[in-house]
């Protein structure tokens, strides 16, 4: 299943993943169009797209809700104010969320809060996807490094899709991403939540992508965890 | 062999895996690791599925005051 696998896979992928770019950029363009022409239902499709990923952006730099709330109020307010400017050189999304990042970096400072990313320095033991005891010994003749006898993930294949989307495993992710380190809180948010690229997050963060990686690796695992141990728990 | 991957290694490479950024030489280790490995198989279906239900964090929907007041302002920037 890899699409480096073949070459003909390849190539069909990037014509498919071109012709979706094009979509897309129609799709804007229209979209921009209606806005300009005052179409009360094309911003109401665009606000019920972004306007939550805003306001949870909005958020890593500002706890208070309801500044959060009004910062992306704020940030509409200048996306219809631009929008005759707006050349589309880079995507509708990405405008709206940089428009939004930067009022939220300079409320931030002046809140004397920013993004710590002192998460680096952690201990290693805390920055490791797997407990090292769920591993056999590196000194261990058999099978060292190899996941410890009864320590190994099992199966989540038989568990219901309804158990997973409940609103009490919603509610248990939802608290382990909000209890993570801020820097490992952000990229999970805008990675796996609201669906912005690895590129972007690292302009909208400032990081590298390889940082960027990191962190989302460790949230991911953090929340994986978090998931076994309500799964083991409860069936 | 010296190059076979240890489970350890494999289940802090995995979002580089699903993020297709491993470089080749990792990516046929991991492969060749993960294709007879079932507890690593088990390892990257969790996360896997994580991320799947993390992503449903996303479809909660506005509050009709948040509807409200971005209506509102939608309003009072076409009557400008």
């Amino acid at each position: 299943m890899n699409p480096k696998s073949s070459l003909t896979v390849q190539i069909l992928w990037s014509i498919l993943s071109r012709v979706k770019a094009m979509n897309t950029a129609i799709d804007e363009a229209l979209l921009v169009e209606s806005l300009r022409a005052g179409d009360e239902t094309a911003f109401t499709s665009l606000v019920e797209k972004y306007h939550l990923s805003l306001v949870r952006l909005a958020r890593l730099y500002i706890r208070d809700g309801a500044i959060a709330e009004e910062l992306a109020q704020e940030t509409w307010m200048a996306v219809l104010r631009g929008l005759s400017n707006f050349e589309g050189r880079s995507s509708l999304k990405t405008w709206v969320f940089t428009i939004l990042t930067n009022k939220a970096k300079t409320r931030g400072q002046r809140e004397k809060r920013s993004l710590a990313f002192s998460d680096f320095e952690n201990s290693t033991s805390d920055s490791l996807a797997v407990a090292p005891e769920r591993f056999n010994d590196p000194a261990a003749e058999k099978w060292p490094n190899h996941w410890a006898a009864g320590a190994a993930p099992v199966s989540w294949a038989g568990i219901p899709e309804e158990i997973f989307l409940s609103g009490e495993t919603m509610e248990l992710i939802s608290q382990t991403i909000n209890g993570l380190p801020e820097a490992q809180r952000a990229v999970i948010t805008l990675h796996d939540i609201d669906e912005i690229s690895s590129q972007e997050i690292c302009n909208i963060l400032d990081i590298s992508e390889t940082n960027q990686r990191v962190l989302l690796h460790r949230a991911r695992a953090r929340v994986r965890q978090a998931l076994e141990n309500y799964l083991k728990q409860e069936h | 062999m010296d190059d076979d991957m240890a489970c350890k290694e494999l289940v802090e490479l995995v979002t580089d895996y699903l993020e297709e950024t491993l470089p080749d030489d990792m990516l046929v280790r991991f492969e060749r690791h993960i294709s007879g490995c079932n507890d690593c198989t088990n390892y990257l279906e969790q996360m896997r599925q994580t991320i799947h239900v993390t992503g449903q964090l996303k479809v909660e929907s506005l509050a009709p005051q948040q509807r409200d007041d971005l209506l509102k302002l939608f309003r009072n920037w076409k009557q400008s």
